[in-house]
């Protein structure tokens, strides 16, 4: 197909790119592979999994292998804001054999305070050091909230005070990309539920940029992993939904990919926890899954290393990477209603509208064609 | 003349943790301030929802311990209820809490406390084939701590040194003289450091096996369990007892031999010796091992009266929020209906590092407020846990603890340091590890017979309920207690563990265990205060949960409003 040559022209300009920058790791990853007892076989199936998901053809995965092994060129700076440190625990998750790690390992992780060893002063340093080196290289990554009200004083971090608003603002300037990892960067998440009471936003709602929205409570460690490495090996986002989500994550409803949408089709539901219907595996809407109005690729992906997802424990979809679920789906356990029901074919964009009744704030979905930083050619 | 020295952020912690500290001219520490920065608003979220979404929500307050809350919410709201749930579900829950106990506590070791004991570009200069001959001193069969990986691990740590491009290990305090392990010891801890990330991450399945995910599991409903189908599959089962096994092994043969290493190292080191200052404890019962027996009883210890346990009574629990950013119509009655922030922000003065904003100490300073029991301060977690049940006689306990401090040759004092709160917390790793063994094998006897895991709660809109529930989370004894009206949350407080550890100084002017524990403490150098961190890294901090508007006498959190003109 003529767009994915183009793409993969794209992808290998974009490593291109990257290659004339010092290594900044003291050794590959296939020396660290090799240290680790990782095969080169295990690799391939990663790259090919990695491809898989993006949805592209399979000689993608050269691509997929050139960019783990370039992604020490990218520095990484992660701020956490108003959150729970779930989506770094979910982070520090992957799978084994450690590769989804390596690769975060691999990617020169400048910035992160539930990682790094240093502490107070030194940390800040630390940040202020890294956006002033890689000013326009470097990827930021965003896990939780901003509180906006009352001068954004409900969060401040580091010696000199300054407000969560007033950093991310800051880091944001000079990023070559911006991923909100989580629903609380996204939308806002927990704090920013009715009433919201310390006017927590967005982190797109804050920043004059665009930014790529993870939503999920936490996202898996797939979608975190693959975001940051459709970025190193294209240099751009990925194609995008309304809400910014890339759409090879985000693309389907949960209820389309369901292991137990036959029992759907087929009108075979659990009607109260621990009943017959749910030891032989029904259908969960009428115990309040969301499954059908929202968009994730959980049944696929799993979590935890394919573990399970919340469906397979027997509980509905709770809706966790839609904008405003926490109110809009809320009384999770109870169905949400057959009136939304006839939007079940509607497309991603239309139904997400309708069901979430959401006044998206100035993000044209796909209008966002690319985020360099800087033109390839500079 | 003294010096002030600001630390913020603390990094390595569940959060955001501002640590301030005024050292004499000796360098020894004379006051010590501990501040949240964050605050959520959580309560104030909850009020006028259905109390069946409150597990799922108050989850959200915390992702590192994650589950303890959601646990706990639920089963606060099955006390105001009265709903009894099956005995499947209370033994799967108690699982699902023991494989995010082990998970927690590997995590909070080896990668968040452990390079504050573990001096990584000393561990290059290390011999790795003494180094692994030093390993079996502390296990007769080591993990991770052989020649060839012990090579492996210098070489992968040499490389990042040499290009003095260390990512995460940048512009830490290598090199302090208060690392006291040999290269060799800091070597076999470093890989132990890599070895228990892949480890975590088979503790992390074994939550998810029940639990559908993790961070965040979704199985808790108010009546009981919804992985019934799990619960039910013998490969399942099987599943989780073998990833059991792994994070098991790991824990008696590489985390209880690095902390009898360390007990040894720094057995002289000064700095971890003290900082148990707050002589008072406090620790809840929990995980259920058969129908009516708990592997930890509940309790407090008053003034380090071991003799004297007294059993917990909620109504001696109260609040101050003298120097916490609310504003609050008495300092010694704060529950006067409305919680309004009130955010003073900090005071320009000179620190060390130069002119910085600090802490006002005189007035407010921190989103945590102050609790109280009997009007003392008092400390939770693993050590309180341990010390609660060897005064009580818990033979279990006793006998772990004995065992060790046989293995150290330290007397029973020793555990009234930072060492002991660090190796206290191993210690219950291994116990609840074995403890979920005898949960499990009864669930397995139970399920024979019986495959209820729910129970349908029934809500009365015309009347008013109240509950609450206390667990053992893995920071401490964990509270929430709610209200519900109308069919809907009218209240809701939940009693935290690092609010108990990490609060202001209060009325009386009695500090918190995190500020009392900094007392005294002499620093190598103010600007790289190791020394501070490694003491607050052994509470395992975790501030998002600690931040809560609390309110125990049960009036209504009332009227939250944001005073635009409040500066």
């Amino acid at each position: 197909m003529d767009t994915h040559a183009a793409l993969y022209k794209q992808g290998q300009d974009r490593l291109n790119y990257l290659r004339q920058f010092a290594q900044r790791q003291p050794v590959s990853l296939q020396q660290k592979m090799v240290s680790l007892g990782i095969s080169r076989r295990d690799f391939i199936k990663w790259t090919a999994s990695v491809t898989a998901m993006f949805a592209l053809p399979l000689p993608f995965s050269n691509l997929v292998a050139e960019a783990a092994e370039l992604a020490d060129r990218v520095p990484l700076i992660w701020l956490h804001l108003a959150e729970c440190t779930g989506c770094s625990e979910s982070l520090i998750r992957t799978d084994s054999p450690n590769l989804d790690t390596l690769i975060f390992d691999h990617i020169s992780l400048e910035y992160h305070e539930t990682l790094m060893a240093a502490s107070g002063w030194q940390a800040e340093e630390n940040l202020e050091n890294a956006l002033e080196t890689y000013k326009g290289r470097y990827l930021l990554a965003v896990e939780g909230a901003v509180p906006t009200a009352n001068n954004g004083t409900f969060l401040t971090v580091g010696c000199k005070g300054h407000t969560g608003l007033h950093i991310v603002k800051e880091a944001a300037e000079n990023a070559a990309a911006i991923i909100s990892v989580g629903t609380c960067a996204a939308f806002g998440g927990v704090q920013a539920a009715a009433p919201n009471p310390t006017g927590a936003k967005g982190v797109y709602e804050v920043v004059d940029k665009p930014v790529i929205n993870l939503g999920g409570c936490p996202p898996s460690e797939k979608n975190i992993v693959g975001t940051l490495m459709y970025f190193i090996m294209f240099g751009k986002l990925p194609a995008l939904d309304m809400f910014n989500r890339p759409k090879w994550a985000y693309g389907a409803r949960v209820h389309d990919n369901c292991e137990r949408r036959g029992r759907f089709d087929a009108g075979e539901f659990v009607e109260e926890f621990g009943d017959e219907g749910a030891k032989e595996g029904y259908c969960l809407y009428k115990v309040g899954c969301k499954g059908p109005y929202t968009y994730n690729n959980c049944p696929t992906e799993r979590f935890n290393h394919h573990t399970s997802w919340p469906v397979l424990a027997g509980h509905g979809c709770m809706g966790c990477s839609e904008p405003n679920f926490w109110d809009d789906m809320a009384d999770f356990e109870k169905p949400l209603g057959r009136q939304l029901l006839h939007g079940i074919d509607a497309t991603a964009d239309t139904i997400g509208a309708v069901i979430l009744g959401a006044t998206v704030v100035g993000i044209g979905a796909h209008a966002v064609a690319s985020v360099f930083a800087k033109p390839l050619e500079e | 003349m003294s010096k002030r020295v600001v630390i913020d952020p603390i990094t390595r912690i569940e959060g955001h943790l501002r640590v301030e500290v005024e050292v004499d001219d000796n360098n020894v520490i004379t006051k010590a301030w501990s501040s949240s920065t964050l605050w959520r608003g959580i309560e104030v979220i909850l009020k006028g929802r259905t109390p069946m979404d409150v597990g799922l929500i108050v989850q959200r307050i915390c992702g590192v311990c994650t589950y303890s809350h959601y646990r706990c919410g639920t089963e606060a709201v099955e006390d105001a209820l009265g709903v009894k749930i099956p005995l499947n579900a209370k033994y799967l829950r108690s699982i699902m809490q023991s494989s995010l106990y082990m998970h927690d506590h590997i995590v909070h070791f080896y990668h968040l406390h452990g390079l504050d004991w573990v001096d990584v570009v000393s561990a290059l200069s290390a011999d790795p084939a003494l180094a692994a001959q030093v390993a079996m001193k502390y296990s007769d069969a080591p993990i991770a701590a052989g020649e060839g990986e012990l090579k492996a691990v210098q070489a992968r740590v040499k490389g990042l040194v040499e290009t003095g491009k260390l990512g995460p290990f940048a512009n830490a305090y290598w090199g302090n003289s208060t690392y006291r392990f040999s290269p060799e010891q800091n070597l076999i801890a470093l890989s132990h450091y890599l070895k228990a990330l892949e480890v975590q991450r088979v503790a992390a399945e074994m939550l998810a096996i029940f639990g559908g995910k993790s961070p965040h599991p979704q199985s808790i409903v108010v009546g009981g369990v919804t992985s019934v189908r799990d619960m039910l599959s013998p490969a399942r089962l099987q599943e989780w007892k073998q990833k059991h096994a792994i994070v098991q092994d790991f824990i008696e043969r590489a985390y209880q031999a690095d902390i009898v290493m360390a007990a040894e190292a720094f057995g002289t080191e000064a700095s971890v010796l003290g900082g148990v200052n707050v002589n008072s404890f406090l620790c809840g019962e929990d995980f259920i091992t058969a129908d009516g027996e708990y592997l930890f009883q509940q309790g407090v210890i008053l003034h380090g009266d071991l003799a004297n346990v007294q059993d917990i009574d909620p109504s001696l629990i109260k609040e101050d929020v003298t120097h916490a950013w609310y504003k609050a119509d008495g300092p010694q009655h704060p529950y006067e209906g409305t919680t309004i922030p009130d955010y003073t922000g900090f005071i320009e003065r000179d620190t060390v590092y130069g002119k910085l904003p600090t802490i006002d100490g005189d007035g407010k300073y921190s989103w945590v407020k102050s609790p109280r029991y009997q009007d003392e301060p008092l400390e939770v977690g693993p050590l309180a846990c341990l010390l609660v049940n060897y005064a009580r006689g818990n033979q279990v306990v006793v006998n772990a603890v004995d065992g060790l401090l046989a293995r150290t040759g330290l007397p029973l004092e020793a555990l009234f340091t930072t060492l002991g709160r660090t190796a206290a917390r191993m210690l219950q790793t291994v116990l609840v590890g074995q403890a979920s063994l005898q949960t499990f094998d009864a669930l397995l006897v139970n399920i024979q017979s019986d495959e209820s895991t729910y129970v349908k709660p029934e809500i009365d809109p015309d009347r008013v309920y109240e509950g609450y529930s206390m667990i053992e989370a893995p920071r401490g004894m964990l509270s929430h207690w709610i209200r519900i009206k109308d069919a809907k949350v009218e209240n809701y407080q939940a009693v935290v563990p690092t609010t108990w550890n990490a609060g202001p100084v209060d009325a009386n002017g009695k500090m918190g265990p995190y500020e009392a524990s900094l007392i005294g403490l002499k620093l190598e150098d103010p600007t790289k205060p190791l020394e501070v961190i490694r003491i607050i890294h052994s509470f395992d901090p975790c501030m998002a949960c600690s931040v809560h508007v609390m309110d125990y006498n049960k009036h209504t959190l009332g009227q939250f409003k944001i005073d635009p003109n409040g500066f």
